[in-house]
């Protein structure tokens, strides 16, 4: 059957539509697009006649070239990965704060840390420490790029091969037990741990084997004051000291604001006897008798140049003096001195009983036990001095650590367990413990690094880093603090307690139970404000900080109760009035201090406030001396000097050292490190090699034996700032005697007028620029150079916070450290102020002047009206402002800049293998997660400043705008403001009537405050307060 | 016969004729190059394969390769620039002012003169490219061009913009100047062309030249015009060169001299420049009869008034220096002179100041050896000039704390080679292929100078 079935293509053909006719034997329709693609030139007869025959191929053809060889490279891998489950409160570009402590050998400051996305990124001090109550110093803001050391010990080792946990607790406790079996003896060797938690987990290992001994020393050792504390008080402590209620200070080589003891705590008080105002016009009084010129030295108003050997007679001669007016027994001295400075001391302390203070710095007993007797004289227990509360910051013994060492030479030890502590690199006798490290049978160290000591021991069983763990601190009595985790631990390491509990087969789930649990013993019942454990660990959690009331007011005095006339043989026998022939005196920098974090290149770059020098140590001398030697000095370049001490000789450079006592060296200790990391090995020399022991206690003064000649090699010492002297400009440094000051509050200002025919005019009145409206903000920046002591802590805080680049030794050399606050810091000269060649050469004992000197934000700023592509300009608050993706680098403005603050990438800093050894904060993986997300990295090229924080300010601003407010003052702090110990930067917005700069700025404008480089009339937004010595006129 | 005249010097010697003056100029270009040439060539090749190599590591791995520091942010860069600069104002002087003045002498070397200007200009311009942070953006950036970026804009208050605009105006009009003037001679050759592609190439370069008396009266009236366009530009480019310093608040800097001064020093320097070159020239390409003592010694005479001026703005400034009582103002010029830079403030002095006096002499101004090394000795000086402006005032300015000491490495010295490579390169491609003597406005002085010639 034929099928009748008609299929039709569409509607068309059953309608028989002529157009549809007319093309149905065409293959496409007309309707269907692809007719658009036909050429008009060409014939429309099928696919031969299109027109993309060749020129689409070639555009295919091109194409398919690209897309294979763009799949053909790699594509970036990126390792983000997105919250699955976001936690709670961390939310991306909102930075978290916790408060925690730091702690390091002792060391203390209250903190708190900035995290962001779980990174920890900068330190603040913590405002509700009493003890450092907000200020930082450099080595623990630089802390936290420790935490991010790729050379930290990624996991345990035994016999430096890489363990798991489980291996090192059977092997350890295998070993300790059979230790204990033979009755062997285990030491514990740590620096000064003030963590009540860590001292019970010893407390638990010691329950557990017996014959264990803990053994504290201090590289930075106070075990000589400790002793004469013992002796005059009966305990064994250091009591706290109150430098604030101090009108008088006498110090003996104590660098009490640099390195000495609790330097952050004491800048705090100190800074506040210093302050000058409206309603205060008087400060205290500052005495400093020392041989090298220290920090705290350079801050003192009358400061005299003794050598060591001189120190006992002074001591005692200053006591004598104070004894014969009181009525008290004196110290019979064979030679006594009479210095013009001890004379007008005792005067000045007696006029000023309970309510001065001498310290001293030496590690000899007799000279401790006579300050002690001073003071004891004077009243200041009690008032300055407060035995009832004392100070754990310091508790090595020099004797006992010297006999370990003994002990361990002549295998009397069977374990030995070191607690982050390097007594190979820092300790008298290093090498012999090194000896003899591989002869005890148990060697375990906790150090986070394989460093001199760590790395001969049988098991590496790493601590965390602090921002790793939950801990705790007791600083000081009656204050305990909390240290808790930012970030989970980098590597396979473990707490050095938890590990000691393991070992102790305590059972806790953890570190964090043990130390709440202690907590909830020792800390929770002291007080009976808060019922609930749970709300009082989240109250001390919140604050850092747990302060006791009762213990640190009601606690009872020591008396002090010595017969000082028993020191006089020791001080006759060790001291001369007129001080011995070469004597070499070791010191600690402020940046790498003991060297155990020597292996941070902030610290390695920040320049020593005093010689202004970064990454070496070197020889210190009197210029008068390098003369006699002809050493000379030059822009950095030096001389070397072939020093022999006890017959052995070392090649070190020189640095001519103003203020410093002819006849005497410095070295500093905590450099030549070996195997502290990339940064620090090889940078200087290991000075504590030349330390020896005097009657048990570590004497860092070497007094005889010490013979120097100069070298022929020459060296440059890498120094940021190569001239000394401010040339006399008062344009720059304003100055004046307390009692100038007295008089007339803006003395020492220089007030440049301008004479026009309707008389004089002060310079900066007269402009070309029609100025700026700051309608919203305007903010501003007050500096006291009164207050600064030059710490250099907003150095390092500035550059944590801004993303600095570190440059390394040569570009510092170059004169290219990029650092956006900086120190200026200068000599008086004897010179008249017409000899512009003797200005240039500072005083023998000259008087100096710290000066902070960042972006002065101008008002009339030179720089950004030569910038020929507008890269820097002035924002609608007052900053200067750099767009750094607008900058080409011609570099006029810097040349422009009348401060030189300007800082230009001369290289590309990051991600350059030139640069990774030391600035591994922008080139390594895990360093780079310290930078701070708010502000660029700069690229090569552009030129950098400071900012003043504007990512803080934006940030402030923001928030408040959020909450619908204006800002709070105080809210909104600069880095360097914030990290300032001593309080002497004030930042805030002048347009807030309540702001504290508007009310310091209202006392101030016509008294201290001026402008640095007044007269160029470029009217910086930076403001500084003019130093007051507390001078006599005579002897100024 | 030499015309000899009892008050006037002739600009030509040895009676040459107008076929004289074709021949022994267009020789040059049609002989082959010579060995004293090809020696030159060879020697300014090598430095510019040395100072390229400099060039290439500067912007591989950045200016931190120089010797600059936080302190000092320029030094041999724009010391360069200010040099070059200052070198390429003679020839505008000498072409425009001299005509507009209608100095005959001109005649016989502008046009070398400002072929040197351009080159001058040339490795001039080089520098503040290569001394940006970042070239590769800077070039394009400092023109204000429409961009995407919003409102963003150059700023018209640098003084580094106002340099953009007075060295790129220079050069246009300088090089539009020198090619104009050349048409004619480029006919000339032409129309002597033996093998096509010098025919081909110097039927392009003369733009069909007709030689017809249009042709010839528009020819000078557009020389006039130029002449005028480019006179101001010989007082306002380095005017606006000496803003870069004289607007800054550097002591040393800031100074309202500076635009005069600087544009003293510039021909002084300029013409110090034509005399070493024209000196050699001559010499080589033997146009002794046409670059005359006579020229030699009108130009010492320059060097002479300007360098005088340059003296008294040396003194002026010190003397400002101690009139103005700001202490920084004065250290900076006592530190000039007595400094760490001492060295270079005193080759100063002696090279710019005291060395020019020696033209008061006529027996020295009409001495080629004596001339040739102190035409040197001025450009040494004037380096000198420069680099004491820029190094010696920044390196120790307002605040002590920040003093610093600037020292050389091999890559800032090498890119001032790069620019004498280039510099002689294009200058021996021109000596070789151009017509080095203006031909055509040197027969317009030829009937003062020789009988041949019908009067």
């Amino acid at each position: 059957m034929e099928n009748k079935k008609t299929y039709w293509k569409g509607l068309e053909q059953l309608s028989n539509d002529t157009e549809f006719v007319k093309h149905a034997d065409k293959e496409f329709p007309s309707y269907l697009p692809i007719k658009e693609q036909r050429s008009k030139s060409e014939p429309a007869d099928g696919l031969s006649g299109m027109s993309s025959s060749r020129r689409d191929f070639l555009k295919m053809m091109g194409f398919s070239l690209a897309a294979a060889s763009l799949a053909a490279c790699e594509a970036p891998v990126r390792k983000a990965i997105p919250y699955l489950n976001k936690p709670v409160e961390v939310d991306p570009g909102i930075p978290n704060y916790y408060a925690s402590s730091f702690t390091l050998n002792g060391d203390y400051c209250g903190i708190v840390v900035k995290t962001r996305e779980g990174r920890p990124i900068k330190i603040e001090g913590n405002r509700l420490d009493p003890i450092t109550q907000g200020g930082v110093n450099a080595q623990v803001e630089a802390s936290i790029l420790s935490l991010y050391d790729k050379e930290r010990l990624a996991n345990p080792r035994i016999n430096q091969s890489k363990a798991d946990w489980k291996e090192v607790d059977e092997q350890v406790k295998a070993d300790l037990e059979k230790i204990a079996e033979n009755g062997g003896k285990v030491a514990i060797v740590s620096g000064s741990i003030i963590s009540p938690s860590e001292l019970k987990s010893i407390d638990l290992f010691k329950e557990k084997y017996e014959n264990v001994e803990h053994i504290t020393y201090d590289a930075a050792t106070a075990s000589g004051m400790l002793k004469a504390n013992e002796e005059s008080f009966g305990e064994r402590m250091i009591p706290s000291m109150d430098f604030s209620k101090a009108d008088v200070i006498v110090s003996f080589g104590a660098d009490f604001l640099g390195t000495w003891i609790s330097p952050i705590e004491f800048t705090k008080q100190y800074s506040k006897t210093r302050k000058l105002g409206k309603n205060k016009q008087k400060m205290s009084r500052h005495y400093q008798f020392e041989a090298l010129m220290s920090l705290t030295g350079a801050n003192a108003d009358y400061r005299e140049a003794i050598t060591p050997s001189q120190e006992g007679v002074y001591v005692a001669s200053l006591y004598n003096k104070i004894a014969s007016k009181v009525g008290a027994s004196t110290i019979r001295l064979d030679e006594s001195v009479d210095s013009e400075y001890v004379n007008k001391a005792a005067q000045d302390l007696l006029a000023a009983r309970g309510k001065s203070l001498v310290v001293s710095g030496s590690n000899d007993p007799s000279v401790q036990i006579t300050v002690n007797a001073i003071n004891s004289l004077l009243g200041n227990y009690g008032a300055t001095l407060n035995t009832a509360v004392p100070i754990y910051n310091r508790k090595g013994d020099d004797s006992k650590m010297a006999s370990l060492v003994k002990d361990a030479k002549a295998g009397k030890i069977a374990g030995l367990i070191i607690w982050n502590a390097n007594p190979v690199y820092d300790f008298v006798g290093g090498d012999d413990l090194a000896a003899a490290i591989p002869n005890i049978g148990l060697t375990v160290a906790f150090n986070a690094v394989a460093d001199e000591t760590a790395d001969l021991v049988k098991y590496n069983a790493p601590d965390h880093h602090y921002l790793e763990s939950w801990n705790d601190a007791n600083p000081r009595k009656g204050q305990y603090s909390l240290s808790q985790p930012t970030i989970s631990p980098l590597f396979k390491t473990r707490q050095a307690g938890e590990s000691m509990l393991k070992w102790a087969d305590a059972s806790y789930d953890s570190y964090y139970d043990f130390v709440r649990e202690n907590w909830k013993d020792l800390v929770f019942p002291k007080q009976n404000k808060v019922l609930d454990y749970d709300m009082f660990w989240d109250s001390c959690l919140h604050d850092g900080v747990f302060i006791d009331a009762e213990e640190t007011v009601n606690s009872e005095a020591l008396a002090f109760d010595y017969n000082v006339s028993q020191v006089s043989s020791s001080l006759n026998k060790n001291y001369k009035a007129s001080g011995g022939d070469v004597e070499l005196i070791t010191y600690f920098k402020m940046g790498v201090g003991t060297g155990a974090q020597a292996n941070n290149p902030w610290l390695q770059e920040m320049p020593d406030p005093v010689t202004k020098a970064t990454w070496d140590n070197y020889i210190t001398m009197s210029l008068g001396q390098a003369n006699d030697w002809g050493i000379q000095m030059k822009e950095g370049k030096t001389n070397m000097a072939d020093i022999t001490i006890n017959g052995e000789t070392y090649t070190l450079p020189v640095l001519i050292q103003p203020g410093q006592k002819k006849g005497t060296l410095g070295l500093a200790l905590g450099y030549g490190r070996e195997k502290a990391g990339r940064v620090a090995d090889g940078v200087g020399f290991n000075a504590y090699k030349l330390l020896k022991l005097a009657d048990g206690q570590v004497n860092g003064v070497i007094t005889s034996g010490v013979s120097i000649e100069k070298s022929s090699k020459k060296y440059t010492v890498a120094q940021t700032q190569t001239h000394e002297t401010f040339m006399n400009r008062d344009i720059v440094v304003a100055e004046a005697t307390l009692s100038q000051y007295q008089k007339d509050n803006s003395a020492g200002r220089y007030k440049p007028k301008v004479g026009m025919t309707d008389g004089a005019v002060p310079a900066g009145d007269l402009s070309l620029w029609k100025g700026h409206d700051y309608n919203n903000h305007h903010w501003a920046l007050v500096v006291d150079m009164n207050s600064c002591t030059g710490c250099s802590a907003c150095t390092v805080a500035c550059q944590v916070e801004n993303n600095v680049s570190v440059v390394g030794r040569d570009e510092v050399i170059n004169r290219r450290e990029m650092h956006w606050i900086r120190i200026d810091r200068y000599y008086s000269s004897d010179a008249s102020p017409s000899d512009q060649r003797g200005l240039e050469i500072a005083s023998e004992n000259p008087e100096v002047t710290f000066q902070p000197m960042m972006c002065q934000h101008c008002n009339n700023a030179p720089c950004e009206t030569v910038c020929p592509v507008a890269a820097t300009t002035h924002s609608s608050e007052g900053l200067n402002q750099m767009t750094y993706n607008r900058c080409i680098g011609t570099r006029y403005c810097a040349n422009n800049c009348p401060y030189k603050v300007r800082r230009f990438n001369w290289f590309k800093y990051h991600d350059n293998k030139d640069f990774a050894r030391t600035n591994v904060a922008q080139n390594d993986d895990l360093g780079k997660m310290v930078l701070n997300p708010d502000v660029t990295v700069r690229a090569r090229g552009v030129m950098e400043k400071c900012s003043m924080c504007v990512q803080r300010i934006q940030l402030g601003k923001l928030q408040a705008k959020k909450e619908g407010r204006r800002p709070i003052d105080g809210e909104i702090q600069v880095a360097c403001a914030s990290a300032c110990p001593a309080d002497a930067l004030t930042f805030g917005d002048l347009n807030d009537e309540n702001s504290k700069i508007v009310k310091l700025m209202r006392d101030e404008n016509e008294e201290r405050a001026y402008h640095v480089l007044e007269y160029l009339s470029v009217k910086p937004n930076v403001w500084y307060l003019t130093k007051v010595r507390n001078k006599d006129e005579k002897l100024a | 016969m030499q015309v000899t005249s009892s008050i006037r010097e002739p600009l030509i010697t040895n009676g040459k004729s107008y076929a004289d003056v074709t021949e022994d100029v267009c020789s040059v270009v049609e002989n082959p190059p010579g060995k004293l040439w090809l020696m030159g060539m060879a020697i300014s090749i090598a430095l510019l394969g040395i100072g390229g190599y400099a060039l290439a590591i500067t912007l591989w791995d950045g200016i931190g390769v120089w010797g600059l520091n936080k302190t000092v942010g320029w030094a041999w860069d724009i010391t360069n620039f200010v040099w070059w600069v200052g070198i390429g104002h003679a020839g505008t002087l000498i072409s425009a002012v001299l005509l507009l003045f209608r100095q005959k002498w001109r005649t016989g070397i502008n046009r070398a003169s400002e072929a040197m200007t351009i080159f001058a200009v040339i490795c001039a311009a080089q520098f503040p490219i290569i001394h940006m942070g970042r070239p590769w953006i800077g070039f394009l950036w400092v023109f204000p061009l429409p961009n995407t970026y919003g409102s963003l804009w150059v700023n018209f208050n640098s003084p580094l913009l106002w340099d953009v605009f007075a060295i790129s105006t220079y050069f246009t009009v300088s090089l539009v100047f020198w090619y104009i003037a050349m048409v004619p001679d480029f006919a000339t050759i032409r129309d002597r062309a033996k093998s096509k592609i010098s025919k081909f190439f110097y039927s392009a370069l003369s733009l069909g030249w007709t030689g017809g008396a249009k042709a010839w009266q528009r020819w000078e009236a557009i020389s006039l015009i130029l002449a005028g366009l480019a006179t101001p530009l010989v007082l306002s480019v380095h005017t606006i060169v000496s803003f870069d310093f004289a607007t800054s608040v550097i002591p040393g800097w800031h100074t309202t001299i500076f635009p005069p001064y600087f544009v003293a020093g510039a021909i002084f320097s300029g013409f110090a420049m034509v005399l070493t070159l024209l000196i050699i020239a001559r010499k080589v390409l033997g146009l002794e009869d046409y670059i005359t003592m006579y020229h030699i010694e009108l130009m010492n005479i320059i060097i002479l008034v300007t360098g005088s001026i340059v003296g008294v703005a040396y003194i002026t400034e010190l003397f400002m220096a101690w009139y103005s009582g700001v202490a920084p103002e004065q250290y900076a010029f006592y530190n000039r002179a007595t400094g760490p830079y001492w060295w270079a403030y005193w080759s100063m002095m002696t090279c710019n100041v005291i060395s020019p006096q020696l033209f008061w002499f006529k027996k020295i101004r009409r001495n080629i050896i004596i001339t040739f090394i102190l035409s040197i000795v001025v450009n040494i000086g004037m380096w000198f000039e420069r680099f004491v402006i820029i190094v010696t005032s920044l390196h120790r300015d307002f605040l002590p704390s920040s003093w610093a000491m600037f020292s050389a490495t091999f890559y800032d010295v090498g890119i001032y080679l790069f620019t004498f490579g280039l510099f002689f390169t294009l200058f021996l491609l021109f000596a070789k292929f151009f017509p080095v003597i203006n031909m055509a406005e040197l027969k317009t002085v030829l009937k003062s100078s020789s009988e041949k010639v019908d009067k």
